[in-house]
């Protein structure tokens, strides 16, 4: 019997609304597939399953608010037959129970027109007493009065903001952050780009944050203490870099999901993918893989104008990768002054994970890689940088 | 009854805002710099760079990108490509 568990969808988001099932008992899934589409304060979450097997019984309904690790269905692999064990749905009901509510809350919080399933409960058990409605209701009308007809998109936008609150407060309270920066000539990359660009339909052409991207999954073989996760008092290297793409949205706020194994991708195929993920992420539809996987994040604020950001770290990550505007400065080559592009790179890392002397070394890997910008498009060098220096 | 230009800005209106929905297009100066007054990012631009070919057959070259500032300079660009009708 396989539990099928709302998996996690990132560090801010601890629970959801499953809005709609696209799977019913006795159907056969694979890995990967999309079974469910849960709602969350960022986007609407298509949620894949990682077993095959075969639906047993759905255990929550359309509408539902659930935490992240609720058993949302179980399923049977492949041979099981149905009556094999008890049947865990007493067990699994318990698990999600709506979050308890005295009566006396519950009706004044009806009154007050308060969700008090949302309320973070002080009684016990983390149980949501009156006092708890009425503190709510209190707030929410010394909040700025909103308007009813739009409440949907301000509840959207203020559980973004509640949980990105959320998310940035642990990082800046656990996290020991060292930022470094570093200029980087930008002339060769865009030339090539350039030219590489040249006579391609407007659908095919390449913007710099894609050769940027490269080269910060590339550079990340190198000091792979910059690539992965914190968790439980220890670092933890990821294997593939799954890059979170820093997204601003339309509305306000930011997600940031992954582009999947982004050193062993060309640039072309980096390209397409980044489109699809931006116009998915502002029309508020990603995967929950998208979601949970980033390893690192790459945040270009440059076209917003400003020269250099310097990033808070989206926990559990290690590092928050940066770049600035793309802009023309003096700069100095073959001992003469000329008007070159250049664009500031930063690093913010966790000193739990590595030292500055190891975030160093990525600028200056990353500095490197985009001097020689045509290797970047070519076939995955796989470790081979790495090995070389290994006797 | 309009002329080309204003049919032309009318469609280039409402490309930018399916890309923009926070766009009023009445509000909008054809002759101030577009992303002063819109925000729009290198991934929007490439959006509206693909909306024109889609809409137009127009491929505007990325050489001519830095040219395009205000709204008139893109419908110029797009007159000074289409065939003349």
């Amino acid at each position: 019997m396989i539990r099928f568990e709302l998996p996690s969808l990132g560090a801010d988001m601890d629970e959801g609304t499953l809005l709609e099932w696209h799977i019913k008992p006795g159907d056969a899934v694979k890995r990967g597939q999309v079974v469910a589409v849960v709602d969350t304060s960022k986007a609407a979450v298509d949620v894949e399953i990682w077993h095959d097997g075969v639906v047993a019984e759905l255990l929550v309904q359309p509408g539902q608010k659930i935490p992240v690790g609720t058993v949302l269905a179980t399923l049977l692999e492949a041979g099981e037959s149905p009556m094999a064990g008890a049947s865990p749905t007493a067990a699994v009901a318990a698990a999600v129970t709506r979050r308890a509510v005295s009566p006396s809350a519950r009706r004044r919080a009806r009154e007050l027109g308060v969700d008090a399933e949302r309320l973070q409960g002080s009684g016990m058990q983390g149980s949501v007493t009156l006092a708890d409605v009425e503190a709510a209701a209190h707030v929410a009308t010394a909040a700025p009065a909103s308007v009813p007809a739009a409440s949907g998109a301000i509840d959207r936008a203020q559980d973004m903001r509640k949980a990105i609150a959320a998310a940035m407060s642990r990082s800046k309270r656990e996290i020991p952050h060292y930022y470094l920066s570093e200029t980087i000539p930008m002339a060769r990359a865009l030339a090539w780009l350039q030219q590489r660009n040249q006579g391609l339909p407007v659908d095919e052409r390449l913007l710099p944050a894609v050769l940027m991207l490269k080269a910060v999954a590339v550079a990340l073989r190198r000091t792979p203490e910059l690539n992965g996760f914190h968790r439980e008092g220890r670092f933890q290297a990821a294997a593939a870099v799954h890059a979170g793409v820093a997204i601003s949205l339309r509305g306000g706020g930011l997600v940031a999901p992954a582009l999947h194994d982004v050193g062993d991708k060309s640039l072309a195929a980096l390209m397409s993918e980044l489109t699809d993920l931006v116009k998915r992420a502002r029309a508020g539809s990603l995967r929950s893989s998208e979601m949970s996987d980033p390893t690192v994040t790459v945040t270009n604020l440059g076209d917003q104008g400003v020269e250099t950001v310097f990033g808070v770290i989206y926990p559990p990550q290690v590092a928050l990768v940066g770049f600035g505007r793309l802009v023309e400065r003096p700069w100095v080559v073959d001992g003469s002054v000329q008007a070159t592009p250049v664009v500031c790179a930063t690093l913010a890392a966790d000193h739990r994970a590595s030292d500055g002397h190891r975030g160093a070394l990525f600028l200056a890997e990353l500095r490197e890689l985009l001097q020689q910008p045509q290797e970047l498009d070519a076939p995955a060098p796989a470790t081979s940088t790495s090995q070389a220096s290994s006797p | 009854m309009k002329d080309d230009r204003a049919e032309l800005a009318d469609a280039v209106m409402a490309l930018l805002c399916s890309i923009a929905p926070e766009v009023e297009p009445d509000k909008l100066d054809l002759a101030r710099p577009l992303r002063r007054q819109v925000d729009l990012d290198s991934m929007n631009w490439l959006d509206l760079m693909v909306g024109l070919k889609q809409r137009f057959g127009v491929e505007v070259p990325e050489s001519d990108y830095a040219r395009l500032v205000s709204l008139n300079d893109v419908l110029d660009e797009l007159q000074a490509r289409l065939p003349p009708r």
